[in-house]
């Protein structure tokens, strides 16, 4: 490894607030990370901008794109899977036409996956809209998600993005 | 509680504030606790707070029933809990309705609301008090035991039930050498993975060269499963905080660092608020308590990445660059933060700190077996019928843990394998189920003690599809720096899938166990060199259901998709059409009141129809 790299490490950390903090700070404030602001951050911080991609398309929480105004997040921890989470995920992918990970054209809905959201006496648990639904099953997916979609519910209408 | 006018100077000021606390409580005659830990939270028991707050008002009663929001109180497969003292009489199930009738019954006549009584799915019994509710009773709860007598909000409740004496006993009479020695004989080992011991790690960080040096609590609590880190944070912060300065006192560290993750906004909310009243009362800052020592303490939230809990990549994300491990030596006693000698400790051993300080080197040591010592948290999850968190004395078998503690496998089923360590970790059948929960029997056997996430299945969980979540999580999660792990994973996920389709072949098991040994050999860090573990753990204790996948083209549990098919058996069905209608493949077809079929070219085999239809006509194969 060069010298160089090593000392990298010091300019990551502005005026004692770190690049993952700034980024959040962006995320926070606009739900996801617009192109713009990376740029912005670049030229205030003198950060190379694949710098701060690397930093980021890393971590988790960081999104590149923006996020749908409803979002159902499936906990796909070892206890949810146990108890069935893999069958209950599928059946909300599909009926919101998302695929975990995406965000429908429409721009109404995100569907993402989490690795454990520590309450796993409700497995298998799914959030809609920071609310918390446990002991969800395949076939409770479609009331479930009634609030969001209205009646209609959608059967993968909404084309993925 | 009035609040303090300045700061606490010396240790007699930290005892006559405590003794106001403790005069102040006097006045309360009732104490309702409402559990506020996730479990019970996603159950809504923050509604519940605030009617209980609401009626206490109304009722005139809020000057002597103090209302607390605690952290997860255990028992979270029977939240939402309310505990009501004195006689720490246990209310499960609890809803807002139910509020100002525990507040009219239970406080001002003294009756029991015997519906919201616990009765236990093994004996029957109805239980009153926490302390006889088997689940509660055998265990050993000296980290998480006063979570339901202190709102985590509230130092003044920390330091009511003794908080901050070991800390001040320390700074007045200890150097850290002297609280090294301690740790040391009192053989306590790292709780977050590897088990180290956690006063070596502390002498080697004390006797670096350097005058800056830094503590990290490790928070960053990424098992999936697993929620102790979370609990303790969320629960009694200050103890965790109590650890984390008597550590910083006895390497000569003047910073410490809290790095948590986002996703645990409770645990970052509530460790914040701690330090900002640490700092207020004096016991962070300048000069803490006359000592000359300085100390301060920062929070890092942590944006989601599971190999950033490995130590030199977690020092790399507290820094914000990307949570890649590095290279070891440099040590981080040596070479951590921004270069500086730097010790990392997860979150549960700070816990223990002024818990063997208090103690006593001899009594803690008590506890445990020979090489393991003291107790240990487990989030006893999946098919258990108690779900929660368990803190038991180290040692103690995995089937008084799962059986006597966590009531027995759900719904009469069978127990099939218990999954420790999380990711890292291995699966353990029947046969070891006597096995002492001991850091070295779990790594014979395959597995490892790891944070403490232990997750029951039943005859219903299929162990190709559990080694294949594993690799699926470990894929996801490998930062690809070193080729081994990268690949090594990612082609093992590719068999297994294969495997669990029903594709593959006998052969391809051996070809497995070889590249699960290069993986685990040739990667850098604990991620690659323990990512086989699911793997060969399942491949050990469980190779029949592999030969079942690949031989019969079956999978046992059913839950291989590809294996299983749905059949509506003609005799039972009555023609309903519940399964029908609740199709959402449309792949069920038959006129009312006659038996109905499933056509197998539409069937994406999600289930529902068994799950819909009341009769058991619906038959998985």
């Amino acid at each position: 490894m060069q010298e160089g790299m090593i000392e990298r490490s010091h300019p990551f950390r502005q005026n004692g607030i770190s690049l993952i903090s700034q980024l959040q700070q962006i995320q926070q404030e606009h739900g996801w990370l617009p192109e713009p602001e990376l740029r912005r951050l670049s030229a205030a911080t003198g950060e190379p901008l694949i710098e701060i991609y690397r930093v980021a398309t890393f971590y988790k929480s960081f999104s590149l794109a923006p996020r749908g105004r409803h979002r159902v997040t499936a906990c796909c921890g070892t206890a949810c899977h146990v108890r069935g989470s893999a069958g209950v995920t599928r059946e909300i992918s599909k009926l919101l036409g998302v695929k975990p990970g995406g965000t429908s054209a429409d721009g109404r809905y995100s569907l993402e996956t989490v690795n454990c959201l520590g309450a796993c006496a409700l497995a298998p648990l799914v959030v809609v809209d920071g609310e918390y639904h446990g002991n969800i099953t395949p076939a409770g997916t479609r009331k479930l998600l009634k609030k969001i979609t209205g009646p209609e519910a959608g059967n993968g209408a909404a084309a993925e993005r | 509680m009035e609040a303090l006018q300045a700061r606490l100077k010396t240790p007699a000021d930290l005892e006559r504030y405590r003794a106001a606390i403790k005069a102040k409580q006097e006045t309360i005659t009732h104490r309702l606790s409402v559990c506020g830990g996730t479990g019970c939270a996603g159950g809504g028991s923050a509604r519940i707070r605030d009617y209980l707050q609401d009626y206490l008002a109304r009722r005139g009663l809020s000057a002597r029933v103090a209302l607390r929001f605690t952290g997860c109180l255990g028992l979270c497969e029977r939240g939402p809990l309310v505990i009501v003292s004195p006689g720490e009489i246990f209310y499960q199930k609890v809803t807002a309705a139910d509020a100002a009738e525990i507040v009219d019954q239970t406080v001002l006549k003294g009756e029991l609301v015997e519906r919201l009584l616990y009765t236990d799915p093994l004996n029957g019994e109805k239980y009153v008090s926490a302390n006889e509710i088997p689940f509660l009773k055998k265990q050993s709860r000296f980290l998480l035991g006063d979570n339901w007598r202190l709102d985590p909000a509230s130092i003044e409740d920390y330091l009511g039930l003794g908080g901050y004496a070991v800390l001040a006993g320390c700074l007045d009479g200890l150097n850290g050498a002297e609280i090294i020695a301690r740790l040391k004989a009192s053989r306590l080992r790292g709780r977050g993975g590897a088990g180290f011991p956690t006063g070596i790690k502390w002498a080697e960080g004390r006797e670096a060269p350097g005058d800056q040096k830094y503590i990290i609590c490790n928070a960053d609590e990424g098992d999936p499963g697993a929620f102790m880190d979370r609990s303790l944070m969320e629960g009694n912060p200050h103890s965790v905080l109590e650890g984390l300065i008597i550590g910083g006192y006895a390497i000569g560290a003047g910073e410490g660092i809290v790095f948590v993750r986002a996703e645990y906004p409770t645990a970052v909310k509530n460790i914040r608020l701690a330090i900002a009243r640490a700092e207020e009362v004096g016991l962070l800052g300048e000069d803490i308590l006359g000592s000359g020592f300085d100390f301060r303490v920062s929070v890092s939230v942590g944006a989601g990445a599971f190999v950033s809990g490995e130590t030199s990549a977690l020092i790399r994300a507290v820094e914000g660059q990307v949570g890649e491990p590095r290279q070891k030596p440099p040590h981080l006693a040596q070479q951590g933060l921004w270069k500086k000698p730097t010790v990392v400790n997860n979150v549960e051993t700070l816990a223990n700190v002024p818990l063997i300080l208090r103690l006593g080197t001899e009594s803690y040591s008590g506890i445990g077996t020979a090489s393991s010592k003291g107790t240990k948290i487990f989030s006893l999850v999946g098919k258990v019928n108690n779900t929660g968190l368990v803190e038991v004395p180290l040692g103690m078998t995995l089937r008084e843990i799962i059986d006597d503690i966590g009531g027995g496998i759900k719904g009469g089923k069978r127990f099939k394998a218990v999954q420790t360590g999380g990711p890292s970790g291995g699966c353990l059948p029947a046969s070891l189920l006597d096995l002492p929960t001991d850091y070295e029997a779990l790594s014979e056997a395959g597995s490892m003690m790891g944070s403490g996430g232990m997750i029951v299945m039943d005859e219903e969980t299929c162990m190709v599809d559990l080694a294949r979540y594993f690799l699926a999580f470990l894929k996801e999660e490998s930062c690809g720096a070193c080729f081994s792990c990268r690949e090594g994973i990612a082609r093992m996920l590719e068999m297994v899938e294969a495997i669990t389709r029903g594709e593959s072949s006998p052969g391809q098991l051996e070809l497995l166990e070889e590249l699960a040994a290069v993986v685990k050999e040739a990667s850098m860090c604990g991620l690659g060199q323990t990512a086989s573990n699911p793997v060969l753990s399942t491949l050990r204790y469980f190779r029949e259901e592999y030969l079942a996948h690949l031989v019969d083209r079956r999978c046992p549990a059913g839950v291989c998709r590809d294996l299983i098919s749905f059949r509506i058996e003609a005799g039972i069905c009555n023609g309903c059409g519940a399964c029908r209608k609740s199709c959402p493949a449309g792949a069920v077809e038959g006129k009312k009141k006659e038996p109905h079929r499933i056509a197998a070219a539409l069937c994406t085999r999600c289930g529902i129809c068994l799950e819909t239809c009341r009769y058991g006509a619906v038959l998985k194969e």
